[in-house]
């Protein structure tokens, strides 16, 4: 690791000044995605700005609190694990409880926090290593990806400058619920939908979100989704635990009568980006449910995969993911 | 069980708990990285980032200046020193700095020397060189590749009884498979480290080495020091498998850069530097042709075996030889073929030849048996070898029949469906498989001493020493355990001391040899010093007391060496297993879990019940792993490997591991060595894999042949049908 | 930097840069090296060590951010010469061979006693998944594990 001034802030707004002051700043969080990529010299801050302590100013950050309107207001240094044991989390949106504990380890689920992961940067094998060339880290330099090994890149949201996939579960989940990121900068706070949060890499893979320098996340709120109580998360890997996503697909139907009145459907581990499938979403509303009616939400949902040389399989896979999620989700009785 | 069932004796062969336990579940034990040296420099090795290359330049000026930095080596200011001073796998073909030539992605170029290891990192992160590389070769199976016979390798290339073109010409029924093994790495948990130091002509190296002596005969050898001025320390290993059975070229660069800064240097690999410099298991492609008459005598076994080395040196994986002497068969021809890649020098990995070798006959016996429609196990009884088909000699025990018969048993085989497919349990594929497991059973030259101490009270303390090594495979307990018993003394009498070449020599801890090799020389050291004292007519531990409190220090100390005697090459040796899993392959999404193994193994005496099945079920998750999960990737374009790491290698986690119901077949064998001991160490890795992919083949119909078996193979339709 | 680090209930006041992790803080500076490094990378949990008592990872913390907060490691769980029964049970079942990644799968195990894991062995490997054995040692892990468990032992 190269050496960089470190100063545990107090103060969010502190916090921010100090961020948004020098390009070469960063927030640290739980340091888990951070902490391992200065290692790799994959990201080199002249100055660390430690977030950790900010909840003794302002304890939302640490706190999961239900809104009025029925939603619920997640702060951004909840801990990966706790959100995942929150009994509200568990009883209404259990989508977003299986996918935080189908990611990383109990450890990591210690320290990771709900900004930190919604903001974890790719897997990519030639990302995570200074040696090689990667439009991402170093724009401009080419992607040894595309004709390289890709087994574990994308099939969506890909741009012949980066086909790297977005690694996260819980951002999946939290796309799937048409969650709301509140950040706070230097000009004051805004809400963005997590939706329009995350960019596909285009001709700038090096952009990720739109989140502008110096921007705190203070938060996630959950809109009110009652029909959430019946949802899944279901995530494909290359081993039993412990592993990244070749696929996954995150859930949630309102059944009335054997018919779907409402969908959110998100996958993960083969696009660019924490995928909200609005075409799979379209497919479903208003019909009878049935093996074959997901089986179309699933083409459509991959509609426009373009698959490279290793990862062909990772469609077929992310359609039959997504069946099964629909699967399980519709027969579930309502909780 | 608890050790108090046996009272203070642990009659050898007891489940006694390990005698080093204690240390290792406080942290007491201190492994190389963590031995206290004061004033110790960090030494931090940097890695090519091109193979198949010439450096063109490399500069280190900023890394110099840095502060903290001592010294920065590079083939430029190197001393000179030779690459290679011996014999495989002691003494490897090394890369320690000494030219401009790149041959693999990750080579030693320069190694940076700093006071702390952050700062030691940051400067090498600092070094930078430029190449002229050329495109590399990084997988055997390309276009018009050479393939050559090794002149002199680590085994036999060819081998041929009978003649196998004419039988296979003839036979009845004959199938020819390819299968294909990708390149693994060992991934013990405890990286290798290194530290070195000198005190004037004197060294201490402390090192992760699974063979002291051979660390030590390496680096006098290189760097031209009397043996007896070096000493090598390795009292507690993390995990070995192989990698750290060699001295690669950390070792002597942490010696040179202790030299040349004068101060003590402690060198730790980095996880990605384990990929390249620290030897894998080799890539192969396996050809398997089978000849048999209809009802399933074999008649003819071919088994043809191409796998990489290095540019630099000649390591071949032995896949071919497990043929030679599993199956009676009078016509078998084996095979093996080298490519050379621009990769580091592959190495043995737990079970080498046999782990890859057994999958791919063992599979092709699955698809023998389903050409045939028998019984994928009434097939290999019905070509039981009674003798070794390769010598002739009889094999000095053998009860691999018996081992079929627990194993299929108790997993309950008699179950199985003939027709592949037909288990199903919801979205849920079930199948069943099986495979034969065999490893031969090794023995080297090796000595230890013991010395018996009276207490003064009427009791004795024996201290045992051999330069041996416990890379977790309970060397510790089970010497402790057959000294005791040797001695009549009850185990915490017994102290036993290992890895430092100032004890009597002991060979490697590779090649499940350690408990026939070193545990016979404590064996005969002890009964030596009973004999001495029997000749006295000291002969219960009251009057051995009483005549040892009459020696000078009341002490007597005897040292002896065990090897291979007369009559001891009239046998074959092998330890034979049978293993049978189940499988269960989720339909649509392809992922496979293996919830239940079982396996029965005949291995001679087991020393230990404990320690014995802890190793058992090492091998065999290691069998998971291969067949499941591990394969090292290499782009292709600059050899870079680009997995080189726990996250994206996958080993098998704690959920990966189904129930494992895993047991040995008494085995009294008064042939094999003295102890009449087998190895236990790699035998339960070899047959999982060709056992999981028979079970994935009964669940789904597909037949992977290219391992690892992972999901996307049978999403895709995976292997071919045929 | 000076950093003041509670170690196993100890104040330890260690003169590190910011960039130095806990791991090569307690294993290069304090000596404490039962928590050990398997990959740097928090991909194996062999540096597995509890900080006001939930278990981390000592190789992705830096030492600087832990000033106030309670760390223990291995060294910390034993009571004098009395093994914690996690330790006992782990020697008793062989749950590990060459020990390299025990100090972590005890310390993982030691925190999930108070984790809501679910009572099943199928739990228990989910949740010790973040703690590789390159030995294989699983089953006495888990084995391990339950009988500490069922045991009531907290
Ligand atoms: C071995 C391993 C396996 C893993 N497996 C999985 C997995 O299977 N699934 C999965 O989803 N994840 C996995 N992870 C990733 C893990 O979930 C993320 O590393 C973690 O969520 C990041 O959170 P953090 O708080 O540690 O972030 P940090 O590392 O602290 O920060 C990450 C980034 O976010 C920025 N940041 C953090 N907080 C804020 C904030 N409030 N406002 C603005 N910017 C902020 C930081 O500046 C930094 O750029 C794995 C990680 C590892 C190491
Ligand atoms: S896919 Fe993206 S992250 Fe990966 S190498 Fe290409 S540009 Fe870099
Ligand atoms: S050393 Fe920290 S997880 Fe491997
Ligand atoms: S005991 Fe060796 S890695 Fe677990």
């Amino acid at each position: 690791m190269r050496p960089f001034e470190y100063t545990a802030a107090t103060d969010p707004a502190d916090a921010v000044r100090l961020v948004a002051a020098n390009d070469g700043t960063r927030f640290l969080a739980g340091g888990t995605n951070l902490i391992d990529l200065m290692k790799l010299e994959v990201e080199t801050p002249r100055a660390v700005v430690d977030i950790n302590r900010l909840a003794r100013r302002e304890p939302a950050l640490e706190q999961v609190a239900e809104l009025p309107d029925g939603g619920l207001r997640i702060g951004a240094l909840v801990r990966n694990s706790d959100l995942a044991w929150n009994p509200v989390v568990q009883a209404r949106y259990p989508v977003l409880s299986e996918a935080l504990l189908a990611g990383a380890s109990g450890q990591l689920r210690n320290m990771a926090t709900t900004g930190g992961n919604l903001l974890q940067r790719t897997r990519c094998y030639y990302f995570r290593d200074t040696a090689m060339p990667c439009n991402k880290r170093e724009p401009g330099t080419g992607c040894p990806s595309i004709a390289g090994h890709n087994r574990i890149n994308a099939v969506l949201g890909t741009s012949p400058e980066c086909i790297a996939t977005s690694p996260g579960d819980m951002p999946v989940a939290m796309v799937a619920l048409g969650a709301t990121v509140h950040v706070r900068g230097p000009e004051g706070e805004r809400a963005i939908p997590l939706a329009d949060f995350y960019l596909v890499p285009g001709l700038h893979p090096e952009r990720e979100t739109v989140l502008r320098h110096g921007e705190l996340i203070v938060a996630v709120e959950l809109p009110a989704l009652p029909f959430a109580a019946r949802s899944h998360y279901r995530k494909v890997r290359d081993r039993a635990s412990y592993a990244f996503a070749l696929a996954s697909a995150a859930v949630a139907l309102d059944i009335h009568e054997g018919r779907i009145r409402d969908a959110r459907v998100a996958l993960g581990g083969i696009a660019t980006t924490p995928w909200r499938s609005f075409e799979a979403e379209r497919a479903l509303v208003g019909h009878a449910v049935s093996h074959t009616l997901f089986r179309t939400a699933a083409e459509r949902a991959l509609a426009g995969a373009v698959p490279y040389a290793e990862n062909a399989f990772k469609i077929e896979l992310a359609r039959r993911t997504l069946v099964r999620a629909l699967t399980i989700v519709s027969e579930m009785t309502a909780r | 069980m608890s050790d108090a069932v046996f009272g203070n004796r642990a009659p050898v062969g007891a489940p006694m708990s390990r005698v080093d336990g204690r240390l290792k579940v406080t942290g007491a034990a201190r492994y190389t990285a963590e031995i206290p040296i004061e004033g110790v420099h960090h030494a931090v090795i940097v890695g090519s980032t091109a193979a198949n290359a010439r450096i063109l330049d490399i500069d280190t000026s900023i890394a110099e200046g840095m502060p903290g930095v001592v010294k920065v080596l590079t083939h430029r200011n190197a001393p000179k020193l030779p690459a290679q001073v011996g014999k495989p796998p002691a003494s490897r073909v090394l890369t320690l700095l000494q030219d401009d030539v790149v041959h693999y992605n990750g080579q030693p170029v320069a190694v940076v020397v700093a006071d702390t290891l952050e700062r030691a990192t940051d400067a090498a992160h600092r070094v930078t060189a430029t190449y002229d590389a050329r495109e590399p070769l990084t997988d055997i199976r390309h276009a018009g590749r050479k393939e050559y016979r090794p002149e002199s390798a680590n085994k036999e290339a060819d081998s041929a009884s009978g003649d196998a073109a004419a039988a296979l010409s003839h036979a009845e029924e004959r199938i020819s498979r390819e299968y294909t093994t990708p390149i693994e790495n060992h991934n013990p948990i405890e990286p290798h480290a290194t530290i070195a130091v000198w005190e004037g002509d004197q060294l201490t190296v402390y090192d992760t080495t699974q063979y002291v002596v051979g660390v030590r005969n390496t680096i006098a050898k290189t760097f031209g020091l009397p043996a007896d001025n070096v000493r090598v320390v390795s009292r507690f290993i993390g995990g070995g498998f192989g990698t750290k059975g060699s001295t690669w070229s950390h070792v002597p660069l942490a010696v040179l850069a202790a030299r040349e800064t004068g101060k003590p240097v402690k060198l730790v690999l980095t996880r990605r530097q384990m990929f390249g410099s620290t030897g894998a298991r080799a890539q192969t492609e396996q050809r398997v042709t089978l000849g048999a008459r209809r009802d399933g005598t074999l008649v003819a076994i071919r088994h043809e075996s191409v796998s990489y080395t290095s540019r630099y040196e000649d390591y071949l994986e032995p896949a071919a030889v497990i043929t030679r002497s599993l199956y009676a068969c009078p016509n078998i021809e084996t095979t093996h073929r080298l490519v050379q890649l621009d990769l580091g020098t592959p190495t043995f990995q737990r079970a080498p030849g046999e782990a890859t070798g057994s999958f791919a006959l063992e599979c092709a016996m699955d698809e023998l048996a389903e050409r045939l429609g028998m019984d994928p196990l009434e097939l290999r009884l019905k070509n039981y070898a009674e003798r070794d088909p390769e010598s002739g000699k009889p094999f000095s025990s053998k009860s691999l029949r018996e081992c079929y018969r627990v194993a299929a048993e108790r997993f309950g085989w008699a179950r199985r469906k003939a027709t592949p497919g037909a288990m199903q349990d919801g979205d849920i594929a079930i199948g069943y498989g099986m495979a034969t497991a065999t490893y031969p059973t090794n023995r080297s030259k090796a000595s230890a001493s013991v010395t018996l101490t009276s207490d003064g009270r009427g009791g004795i303390d024996a201290v045992v020493q051999t330069a041996s090594q416990d890379i977790g495979t309970g060397t510790y307990t089970v010497m402790t355990q057959l000294a005791a018993d040797a001695l009549g003394l009850p185990v915490e009498r017994v102290r036993m001391e290992l890895g430092d070449t100032r004890l009597p020599p002991s060979p490697s801890s590779g090649g499940s040899q350690t408990a026939a090799s070193t545990g016979s020389a404590v064996e005969a050291v002890c009964r030596e010093a009973c004999v001495r004292m029997a000749a006295d007519g000291a002969t219960d531990p009251a009057s051995m007391a009483a005549w040892l409190s009459r020696q000078p220090g009341r002490t007597l100390t005897v040292r002896a060496e065990s090897k291979a005697g007369k009559g001891d090459d009239d046998y074959a040796k092998h330890a034979f297993g049978a293993v049978f899993v189940e499988v269960r392959v989720d339909r649509a999404l392809g992922e496979i879990r293996v919830p239940r193994i079982v396996g029965a193994y005949a291995a001679g005496r087991i020393l230990n019940a404990k320690t014995a099945l802890s190793q058992l079920i090492g091998g065999v998750v290691w069998g998971v792993g291969m067949a499941l999960e591990e394969k090292t990737l290499v782009d292709p374009r600059t050899a870079r490997y680009m997995n080189a790491n726990l996250e994206e290698y996958h080993v098998p986690v704690n959920a990966d591991i189904g129930a494992l119901d895993l047991q040995f077949i008494a085995e009294d064998d008064p042939h094999v060595n003295p102890i009449g001991v087998k190895g236990i160490g790699e035998i339960g890795i070899t047959g999982v894999p060709a056992a999981i992919a028979g079970a994935v083949y009964d669940a789904t119909r597909i037949r992977v042949r290219e391992l690892p078996i992972t999901l996307d193979k049978l999403i895709m339709g995976g292997g071919s049908a045929d | 930097m000076p950093v003041t680090l509670r170690i196993n209930g100890r104040p330890v006041t260690l003169d590190v840069e910011p960039r130095v992790t806990l791991l090569d803080a307690l294993r290069e500076q304090a000596l404490l090296t039962a928590t050990k490094k398997g990959c740097d990378h928090g991909q194996c949990g062999a540096c597995t060590i509890h900080v006001d008592g939930r278990r981390q990872l000592a190789c992705l913390i830096l030492a600087v951010m832990l000033a106030e907060r309670e760390i223990t490691t291995l060294e910390g769980l034993a009571a004098g010469d009395e093994l914690h029964p996690m330790q006992a049970a782990f020697i008793e079942h062989d749950g590990f061979q060459c020990g390299y990644c025990t100090p972590g799968q005890i310390m993982s195990a030691v925190a999930l006693l108070n984790e809501p894991c679910g009572d099943s062995d199928d739990d228990v490997k989910e949740c010790m998944s973040g703690n590789l054995c390159r030995c294989g040692a699983y089953p006495g892990i888990v084995a391990a594990v339950q009988q500490v468990r069922r045991a009531g032992a907290r």
